[in-house]
């Protein structure tokens, strides 16, 4: 549809006005990170001229806590994935006895609130010496990921069109061959969609380091924050400035996989 | 297949394989959700009928105690005022992400330049991690330095400023509009979805017989939105009912445990107290409540298609 140059322009302009007062916050947290420290009464409305002490004291404070938040995140993301991608498969193509529990199932982990895997997970991991581990924040923290990832992969599995899965079968390919040279190329768009979630999953948690971890030797960045908020309550600054450095990996996926991210917004709940 | 040139196997063990390799695919996440949910959810109510607490990890003692558990936190006052905040906490949560989400949705249905742009930014809010954006939410509604207070001053609104998060009929609320900012976005991108798969005929037909905006909507719109929004509702209630991070980052379910939810409460039952036998119970409330919603939902929606 043409339309004339100009039409369209004043609903763009309520957009912004919209979008500018749904992102303050945003705005805020990074204005606020660059705020001198102490002077929370002077903080303006404008970061000028920036201050970057909230910076220094915050990569110095919880610079280990973010690398540990992104193998914790990671981990999550090459676990949801090696698992939820056959799985998905499976579900889309064989018809298999128990798919349906399966389906079920998964629907089912949905209602399942963080701290019930939390309470039960936590003398579990105490007898298994878990607790303070990265492993164990990966294991818990793709409970998110797992059945988002078989959802949003499975649907797109469905829609991948028989013909070419059974041209691949002709020319000889086995079942394995099959899945890992045709199955998944073709599903690097959903894979994208279903990694970033689950890195955005495992990065955002907060409940499984809250309650499973107990000293700081493996500590993820959310936690680093919300002990700051106790501790640092006169350094406004490094807690804000904490806050953005935790948010860039969200904003960064955001802009660099724009499309695969509009993508998992729905595609979790409407199929 | 080339599977003439192979030796003449057993046919029904080939086809045994076969099935074998299927199942393999399945097998490693099947193990996973049995491991971490399956157990969970035995594990917690095994433990709510326990005398279970820090003791347990060393002696390993965890006597039955029936449902005393139950009786103790369900005969609590916390309890019901911890219900009761719950449900207002979802109702108003679920109300107004929903009103905003489906405004969203309808403004971006119109075509106009970086419409696109401006719909895929909206989701930023719920791509932060909460802690990063209740933190900020707590800085900004600071009584005394918060920049909210400060602008309400500056417009001669409010001369003594709104205790946001420290006064006890203030912070439910607070907490509630944060939680709209945060659900906004996930609303709109569904019910944004389910717009675009009304066909634009049926616009055009509404126009034709003379409808306007509004009964465009009410004849054309909302009925065939009607199953998103279904979903929309459904997930967010299912997803709402279970929040914790949030009100434990912005007010620690205080002041005066204004702010304690079920959720909440079961944590600080299990990880502050440390009586995981009562936090467990609690958790298994919130899970009934959950399913029973869920259910009653989907009995609706069966009749509403079958009547």
């Amino acid at each position: 549809m043409k339309r004339a140059p100009g039409r369209g322009w004043p609903s763009t302009v309520v957009g912004i006005v919209l979008l500018a007062l749904m992102l303050f916050p945003v705005y805020w947290m990074v204005n606020a990170s660059l705020q001198p420290a102490g002077n929370t009464l002077q903080g303006g409305w404008f970061p000028f001229p920036p201050d970057r002490s909230g910076y220094v004291t915050a990569l110095r404070d919880q610079g280990r806590n973010l690398v540990t938040s992104l193998v914790v995140a990671l981990g999550s993301v090459a676990l949801s994935l090696g698992l939820a991608a056959p799985a998905a498969y499976a579900l889309a193509r064989f018809r298999l006895r128990g798919t349906n529990l399966l389906l079920f199932g998964i629907l089912i982990t949905q209602m399942v609130p963080g701290i019930v895997v939390a309470n039960a997970l936590y003398s579990a991991y105490h007898d298994l010496g878990l607790l303070n581990s990265s492993l164990g924040l990966i294991l818990a923290d793709s409970t998110a990921g797992i059945p988002f990832a078989i959802i949003i992969l499975r649907s797109f599995m469905q829609s991948i069109p028989r013909e070419i899965i059974e041209a691949a079968r002709v020319d000889g390919a086995g079942g394995l061959r099959v899945f890992r040279s045709v199955v998944l190329p073709l599903s690097t768009n959903a894979l994208i969609t279903a990694g970033v979630f689950t890195f955005l999953f495992a990065w955002s948690d907060f409940l499984f380091a809250l309650t499973l971890t107990t000293t700081q030797t493996v500590r993820p960045i959310t936690l680093g924050i919300y002990q700051y908020l106790g501790a640092h309550t006169n350094q406004w600054n490094a807690v804000m400035a904490t806050a953005v450095l935790a948010s860039v990996p969200a904003a960064v996926l955001l802009v660099i996989a724009q499309r695969q991210v509009a993508a998992g917004a729905t595609g979790g709940a409407v199929k | 297949m080339p599977s003439g040139s192979r030796p003449a196997t057993d046919p029904a063990r080939a086809r045994f394989r076969a099935r074998l390799a299927r199942w393999m695919y399945l097998v490693p996440a099947a193990a996973y959700l049995l491991m971490f949910f399956g157990y969970p959810i035995v594990k917690n109510i095994m433990m709510s009928f326990q005398q279970y607490t820090t003791t347990t990890f060393y002696t390993g003692a965890a006597p039955f105690v029936g449902l005393r558990n139950y009786a103790e936190i369900l005969a609590s006052d916390l309890f019901s005022k911890a219900l009761l905040t719950t449900a207002l906490f979802t109702a108003g949560s679920i109300v107004g992400q929903f009103v905003l989400g489906l405004a969203f949705a309808l403004f971006f249905q119109r075509r106009f330049p970086l419409g696109g742009f401006l719909r895929s930014l909206l989701l930023l809010p719920w791509l932060l991690p909460l802690v990063a954006s209740g933190t900020t939410w707590r800085w900004m509604l600071d009584p005394d330095t918060g920049v909210v207070n400060t602008a309400l001053r500056g417009l001669h609104l409010s001369s003594s400023g709104i205790p946001w998060l420290t006064g006890t009929s203030q912070a439910l609320v607070s907490v509630i509009l944060i939680n709209i900012w945060v659900g906004i976005p996930f609303n709109t991108a569904i019910l944004y979805a389910g717009l675009q798969d009304i066909p634009t005929h049926l616009y055009e037909a509404a126009k034709l017989d003379g409808a306007g905006p509004l009964a465009s909507f009410r004849h054309v719109t909302w009925p065939l939105l009607r199953p998103v929004v279904g979903v929309v509702l459904v997930l967010g209630v299912v997803y709402t009912v279970k929040v914790l991070d949030l009100v434990l980052v912005v007010t620690g379910g205080g002041p005066a445990g204004a702010t304690e939810t079920l959720a909440t409460r079961s944590y600080e039952l299990s990880f502050q107290q440390f009586e995981f036998g009562r936090g467990a119970a609690m958790s298994n409330v919130l899970i009934v409540l959950s399913l029973a919603f869920a259910l009653v939902y989907l009995r609706a929606n069966r009749r509403a298609r079958n009547g």
